[in-house]
């Protein structure tokens, strides 16, 4: 009962906005708007069938190893530099330097250094999207509270095991924080390195369409973006609440308290 | 009778080679705008297996001295000594419960994992580490509990963990900082009786901080009272009550309201004091 519930809070208000669309639509439209129902018969033409291989999951591979990416090397900067007040110190300007500039300023310069290949596109999109995971890790291991600092001092638990029981997990909650943000400016990303000197993937396709005029199909590749966006959400979203069940559930308590 | 050993030479005299020996602990700290002398000179020793509570006022630097004790602070002059080996950092037989038992337990892990993570980082096998866990979750009595996390529980429980941790860790030594300042009244008898217990089964060497005159008494063997900042040993005092101690009648007996009123005047003795030295109390703050 209540999951239901949930799922039609889920999906009510899309509803409604597509019968809205829908009855807005009836009559003769714009030409650059397109009615839902061609729409959902032009997502299914583009979409489902040869599209899907040679631009939806090379698009998709590219963002999942460019978030990768960008989430393992954001935690390890940030605990070294979170981890050490002489490195803080030594790259902070630097760091407000490089996170002033917009990523995709890069993407013309990335083409002539890398080339205009996978690696460039992973690379603009680590560059942009690094950022929140870093800065966010950085705070959450200079964060760690000084008293479970002292206890894990006292039982001997230094080196790894410290990073492994007492960093790493009380900077979990401003991590993930980070990510959340990551993921959405990779996706960003992802599409805007596709735009320039492309043969495939989503940003691509979309450019391709509108260059071509052929308007319901531009707006198909622009929901499968929303789609995957609404995907990522849910997986961070499910990974949140494994990782952080604790820091909620205390979060609860101290509302309490 | 009361003795007295204004000098600060232990009230232990039974000629056995100390447990810990403190000499000329002096601690200063760097401020912005100086210097600020939170420890004068300290000089005790403690013998093995003895419970010793150390109490001061507050601001009496009792915590810089547990910090210094614990290896976590290095001392500015002076020696601090456990079973003859200077202590330079954290040393391996101690373990210490902090006050702040809600930020000393990893909030991220069960009951039982807080417990076991010390045992687990000196690779003990997992049978043996099992054993001392449910040891010492019995010994605490909190049996029931093993896979909660610490934050679902009552401050009184949370100290307990804290304690089953320590006693778990089997230290040689075991230093409490104001453990039970921050739980009810009724706890805290409850956790002081628990203290006297664990002590009289494991034999191992306590030093017990608090503010709390009437704990030092009923808890300790012996009580040291610290004079105000900066600090120096004000009293060294036996408590030649009974070793087994209960709420009601310890606390009512004649013996126990001489011994408090005795340190209490110490106590006073040693605000007053200060009035003359005139230093500013800064409480330290670590970042």
């Amino acid at each position: 009962m209540r999951y239901l519930k949930n799922v039609l809070y889920f999906i009510g208000l899309p509803v409604l906005l597509v019968v809205m669309w829908w009855a807005l639509t009836l009559g003769p439209t714009n030409f650059f708007v397109p009615k839902p129902l061609v729409l959902a018969q032009t997502f299914w033409d583009v979409w489902v069938g040869e599209r899907f291989w040679t631009d939806f999951v090379p698009s998709i591979q590219r963002l999942v190893i460019g978030l990768v990416a960008t989430i393992v090397l954001g935690v390890i900067f940030g605990v070294l530099i979170g981890s050490f007040r002489w490195l803080r110190s030594f790259t902070e300007p630097m760091l407000e330097f490089f996170r002033a500039i917009p990523p995709p300023v890069l993407v013309p310069l990335l083409m002539l250094l890398v080339g205009i290949n996978d690696q460039m596109k992973i690379i603009v999109i680590v560059s942009g999207a690094i950022w929140p995971v870093l800065l966010n890790t950085i705070e959450g291991v200079r964060a760690v509270d000084p008293v479970l600092s002292d206890t894990s001092k006292t039982y001997k638990i230094t080196g790894f095991p410290r990073l492994r029981y007492l960093v790493l997990p009380g900077a979990s909650p401003q991590i993930m924080t980070g990510v959340r943000q990551s993921t959405s400016i990779a996706l960003i990303l992802m599409v805007i390195s596709e735009m320039f000197g492309s043969s495939s993937g989503l940003g691509f396709t979309i450019v391709l369409f509108q260059r071509g005029f052929a308007i319901p199909e531009m707006w198909s590749g622009i929901v499968v973006l929303g789609l995957v966006g609404i995907a990522l959400s849910l997986i961070s979203q499910f990974i949140e609440r494994r990782v952080l069940r604790w820091y909620n559930g205390l979060k609860e308590v101290q509302h309490d308290g | 009778m009361m003795v007295n050993h204004p000098e600060g030479i232990a009230a232990d005299s039974t000629g056995a080679p100390p447990m810990l020996s403190v000499k000329g602990l002096r601690k200063v700290y760097q401020v912005d705008g100086g210097e600020i002398e939170a420890v004068r000179n300290l000089t005790f020793d403690i013998a093995p297996g003895q419970l010793v509570c150390v109490v001061g006022p507050s601001g009496a630097g009792k915590t810089t001295l547990l910090k210094c004790i614990a290896g976590l602070l290095s001392p500015t002059s002076g020696s601090i000594e456990l079973r003859g080996e200077p202590v330079v950092g954290p040393p391996h037989s101690m373990a210490v419960v902090f006050q702040e038992y809600g930020r000393s337990l990893y909030p991220w892990m069960s009951v039982r994992a807080n417990i076991e993570l010390p045992l687990k980082n000196q690779g003990m096998p997992r049978a043996e580490r099992k054993k001392l866990v449910d040891e010492a979750l019995a010994a605490v009595e909190l049996s029931h509990v093993p896979n909660s996390y610490p934050w679902q529980l009552s401050g009184g429980m949370q100290q307990r963990v804290a304690i089953a941790r320590a006693v778990a860790y089997k230290p040689q030594i075991l230093l409490m900082d104001e453990p039970f300042a921050a739980v009810d009244a009724q706890t805290r008898a409850d956790l002081e009786d628990l203290v006297r217990n664990i002590w009289q089964k494991l034999g191992v060497t306590i030093i017990f901080i608090t503010h709390d005159i009437d704990e030092s008494v009923y808890l300790g063997e012996r009580v040291l009272v610290l004079s105000n900042s900066p600090t120096v040993v004000q009293e060294d005092l036996t408590i030649d009550l009974p070793v087994e101690r209960d709420q009601l009648t310890t606390r009512s007996s004649a013996r126990f309201t001489e011994l408090r009123a005795h340190v209490y005047e110490q106590i006073q003795l040693a605000k007053a004091g200060t009035l003359t030295g005139a230093v500013p109390v800064v409480k330290k703050r670590r970042k």
